[in-house]
């Protein structure tokens, strides 16, 4: 095989700086082959090597009771929740390839973070995906969603895991550049983890699964820089899924995890047999040896250069105990698999490739990975002027409107407020027999743990309008927010993973939302003592129109000691008493309100007092368990008044509030105040729900009842219940309606 | 005796079905894997949902030639209670153990959605403990799930009372009638001339416990699990 001579300038077109390359040269003694520039270009490739993030990422909290697996030490985090079990969960980005393909960039990104649970023995119970995209006036906007959504139910349906909640936001600077973060929960007996480690000289190595082409070469360096409009020629790089062998390698690897001829499992992601061989092997401490013309490929002429960086989906690699590979290949033969033994764990420490019986490679593999040889670089942030303009924006300026019924209106027509019935119908959220579904829609996604009462609450948060004016409180903000979601629907928050979307690293202006975000989620972790288990980091996300919003997405995995206590978000019965937890103050700024009615995205997020609002997360599980709610809500994007006409809607029942208002109503109504949840609580239980919350310290404030047709709050608001949820159902499919071109995909 | 739980490449819901039936209904119940051949010892067969061979060619359509097909006709010819649930319902329609053929649903897109269903025969030995008329509410998740038929086959299933489900109520504006994937007479569920073959398109197996939001799904695998092992055989009723 012939390659090109590899010079700084071949380098540079690899990604790699003059430094990096200057770096490998000096570690090999010798300037890389071709081969060997192509596996550190993709291992080094910030998607890969975290290279301009780990510094940070490093200061978040890692440590906890539960904690079995940190981060890093795994391809997911790993926490304890009892009974010899523990939950495997991870967030994923996958926004250029859905920028540019969004049905099959959506696909690969639910099939690839679903291979990172169960490739750790973990049976994936739960999927929940974050989504950003332009404004709906935008004629891109609607094919982009149409297409993402039928992606991950495509994948996830066909799979067979509950996509159980979500959340989707409208902003314009997700216009060229959506966001599509995809999160899968799986459940795995602790004696049960499977290890990405290649132990063991001489064992033997196989890829499993699909045969391996070209597509999604250099996916990982796609990745790691701008979009631009030389973009859409990228489009090789995006990889197709197929869930269908997903499901097989899903069902094998499970069996082979009860078996002792297993030595270690990867899945095969982002730069394929390149990444998964070079990190088992250094996690391991030892080498590995591979041949490429073991390889089946779906296409002749590939080589090893092609064959390693290949991002062909549905492959993973498997490292078996010498000797009883014939118990694996019984297994794999059983489901109807492809297997291939490509090569041998060996003591080298070294990262051999052959190739037509020559090496083409030898590298350290430790010098590949990160927490290795890979860079690590600490960027300059600097903080961009005209936050201190943003920050300082006063809404009570403002002019009020005089009808709040239609300030309501509008709010829930908003799309970033109104029903997401039309995408979540498109996904299969009942599969599996364990989605909570008695009583209604919970703050989180709710699933039972198989075989046991417990059941997991999962949400996923980011309000990046608040992260794009106080970056740190922002991310505060958004880990609250995930804690308060799960504990109202009655879970005891254990842990977050993230995916942090940012733009650009090199710009320091940048960097400063980065590096506050890290110091924000470190904050509320720390305040709520939940460790961060793992998670992405999606740099670059930002277009010739500028950079997206800073969006670094929580997602939060609560327990329930027992199901039937979930508490769900719909008022239940006439008469029940209706209370907000927590302060509602003028925090009007950088809200839901403020964008719809006056046009206005800025002022400073609401305050944060993290103390109290830690007080209401553990209060909340404690009230669920105690069966002293009927319903809990959390107010977030459309203040109390959009809250609790949600808590309506769900429970097709009205509402009487009469409450004396504190301040003006504007804020009492629309404002986005944290750790402020409306419960309804039977009056039987009112003296005891009382008694609770008094003894937590967390503020109660009796608003009123549940009854009537009409959503009436004071003399300010009075609308009947049949016309909001009109206008709430109606809202997102008329606004894709309008925009939506006629398309022949359909997922099935 | 026990029931089978039939796994193909993709079935994603017999896990399900195992679970309802071992630890809800109490029944002895086993998964058996599509490359058997044989159904010996079992008294009652379910075809559990998913994406059989990944819905490729056509939902169902691989999955007919399938090893233990051969076994589950002879099971159904001789009189085994068999429920297909789903994909299942797909499978014994393109295997011929139903009438039919299950299309893309009218909307042109997967409909994952609680529904409600009239119980139009309760004489049959999946729905003994129901009762004529009564409305279940159950989840449909499907991309295909509109029935369609021969006019002739379409009759003859009313006039013989084969059909045993049918939507029913609006849910949403954009369901008429409750219909919500555009089937024939909005047919959800049929039973073969014979009663011994159901398969329906919405899931029992997915409502069968009360935190699920509706335990009307029990009610069909109680009475197939009875009339598979007879009531002696299920160990305990929650």
């Amino acid at each position: 095989m012939q390659y090109p001579d590899v010079s700084s300038q071949i380098a540079k077109q690899h990604g790699l700086t003059p430094e990096e390359f200057e770096q490998i040269c000096n570690t090999l003694g010798r300037t890389p082959s071709y081969v060997e520039l192509g596996l550190y270009s993709v291992m080094w490739s910030e998607h890969c090597s975290y290279k301009n993030s780990i510094l940070e990422l490093k200061r978040l909290p890692r440590k906890g009771d539960r904690v079995v697996v940190e981060a890093g030490e795994e391809n997911a985090g790993l926490i304890d929740i009892g009974e010899g079990l523990a939950v495997c969960f991870k967030i994923e980005s996958h926004n250029h390839p859905s920028a540019i393909e969004p049905f099959q960039g959506a696909t690969t990104g639910v099939g690839g973070i679903l291979r990172d649970i169960f490739s750790m023995g973990a049976r994936p119970i739960a999927a929940l995906n974050s989504l950003r995209f332009g404004s709906l006036d935008h004629p891109r906007t609607a094919r982009l969603l149409e297409g993402v959504v039928r992606g991950i139910a495509h994948y996830g349906n066909c799979f067979g895991v509950p996509t159980v909640a979500g959340e989707i936001y409208f902003d314009p600077s997700y216009t060229e550049n959506p966001l599509v973060n995809a999160m899968a929960v799986g459940i795995v007996p602790i004696n049960k983890v499977i290890k990405a480690a290649a132990h063991g000289p001489g064992n033997p190595v196989f890829v499993v699964g699909a045969s391996t082409g070209r597509d999604g070469i250099h996916g990982a360096t796609f990745a790691s820089e701008d979009l631009s409009e030389s973009s859409k020629e990228k489009r090789p790089s995006v990889q197709i899924g197929d869930p269908f062998k997903e499901k097989l390698l899903l069902e094998a690897t499970l069996e082979l995890a009860e078996t002792d001829a297993l030595i270690g499992i990867q899945d095969m992601g982002a730069a394929g047999i390149a990444c998964s061989c070079s990190e088992t092997s250094a996690r391991a401490g030892t080498g590995i040896e591979i041949d490429v013309n073991k390889v089946s490929r779906r296409e002749n002429g590939m080589n090893a250069y092609e064959i390693c960086l290949s991002e062909s989906q549905e492959r993973m690699l498997v490292i078996l105990k010498k000797g009883h590979e014939q118990k694996a290949i019984d297994i794999f033969e059983k489901w109807d698999l492809h297997a291939d033994e490509i090569g041998m764990v060996t003591d080298s420490k070294r990262y051999v490739i052959f190739e037509d019986g020559a090496q083409v490679a030898v590298v350290p593999s430790d010098h590949l990975v990160l927490g290795g040889g890979a860079p690590q670089n600490k960027r300059e942030y600097s903080r961009p002027a005209e936050l201190d303009t943003l920050l300082q924006f006063d809404p009570t300026h403002l002019p009020e409107q005089p009808d709040w019924t239609t300030v309501l209106e509008k709010l829930l027509a908003s799309p970033n407020i109104s029903s997401r019935r039309h995408v979540f119908e498109q996904y299969d959220h009942t599969i599996g027999a364990a989605t909570q579904q008695g009583g209604g829609r919970s703050d989180a996604g709710v699933v039972r743990v198989p075989g046991t009462r417990k059941a997991l609450a999962l949400s996923v948060d980011c309000n990046s309008r608040y992260v794009s004016i106080d970056p740190r409180r922002g991310a505060q903000l958004a880990v609250f927010e995930g804690a308060r979601n799960v504990a109202c629907a009655g879970a005891v928050p254990v842990g977050i993973t993230n995916c942090l979307n940012f733009a650009n690293p090199m710009k320091p202006e940048n960097y400063y939302f980065f590096h506050e975000s890290i110091s924000g989620m470190s904050d509320a972790c720390t305040a709520l003592n939940i460790p961060v288990t793992g998670g992405n980091v999606s740099f670059y996300n930002e277009s010739h129109a500028g950079p997206v919003r800073p969006t670094p997405v929580i997602g939060m995995v609560g327990v329930l000691e027992d199901i039937d206590h979930a508490v769900t978000i719909g008022f239940k019965d006439e008469g029940d008493f209706v209370a907000l937890l927590g302060d509602i103050g003028p925090d009007l700024g950088a809200s839901e309100y403020l964008s719809v009615i006056h046009g206005v995205v800025a002022g400073a997020p609401p305050k944060l007092d993290m103390d109290a609002h830690t007080r209401l997360i553990r209060l909340l599980p404690e009230l669920a368990a105690r069966g002293l709610l009927k319903s809990a809500h959390d107010i977030s994007e459309g203040g109390l008044a959009g809250t609790v006409a949600e808590s309506c809607i769900a429970g097709n029942t009205g509402v009487i509030l009469t409450f004396p208002g504190k301040g003006r109503a504007v804020d009492t109504l629309f404002a986005e105040s944290a750790g402020c949840v409306v419960v309804s609580v039977d009056h039987q239980s009112w003296p005891m729900f009382k008694q609770l919350c008094h003894e937590f310290g967390v503020l109660v404030q009796m608003l009123g009842r549940v009854g009537g047709e009409l959503i009436a709050i004071n003399d300010w608001i009075t609308l009947p219940v049949s016309f909001a949820e009109d206008i709430y159902e109606s809202a997102l499919p008329r606004l894709l309606k309008s925009k939506q071109p006629v398309t022949g995909q359909t997922a099935n | 005796m026990s029931i089978a739980v039939i796994t193909f490449p993709g079935s994603n819901c017999d896990r399900d079905c195992v679970h309802v039936l071992r630890d809800v209904v109490g029944a002895p119940v086993k998964a058996i894997f599509h490359k058997e051949t044989s159904l010996d010892g079992v008294t009652g067969v379910v075809v559990p949902g998913g994406f059989s061979y990944g819905d490729y060619l056509r939902a169902g359509a691989l999955a007919k030639v399938s090893p233990i097909m051969g076994a589950l006709k002879r099971f159904a010819d001789g009189g085994g209670p068999v429920l297909g649930i789903c994909n299942g319902f797909q499978i014994l329609c393109e295997s011929g153990l139903l009438p039919g053929a299950l299309i893309l649903n009218s909307k042109l897109q997967f409909i994952s959605r609680w529904v409600e269903m009239r119980v139009e025969n309760a004489q049959t030995l999946f729905t003994d403990a129901m009762w004529q008329g009564q409305i279940v509410r159950m989840p449909m998740a499907h991309a295909e799930g509109c029935f369609v038929a021969e006019p002739e086959v379409i009759a003859a299933l009313e006039r013989n009372r084969q059909v045993v489900f049918r939507y029913v109520a609006p849910i949403r504006d954009d369901a008429p009638n409750g219909n919500p994937n555009g089937s024939t007479n909005a047919i959800a569920g049929i039973i073969n001339e014979r009663g011994n073959v159901l398969g329906l398109m919405p899931h029992p197996d997915r409502s069968a416990e009360e935190f699920l939001g509706s335990s009307d799904g029990l009610t069909i695998f109680r009475s197939f699990a009875e009339a598979a092992l007879g009531a002696s055989r299920i160990l305990h009723q929650p």
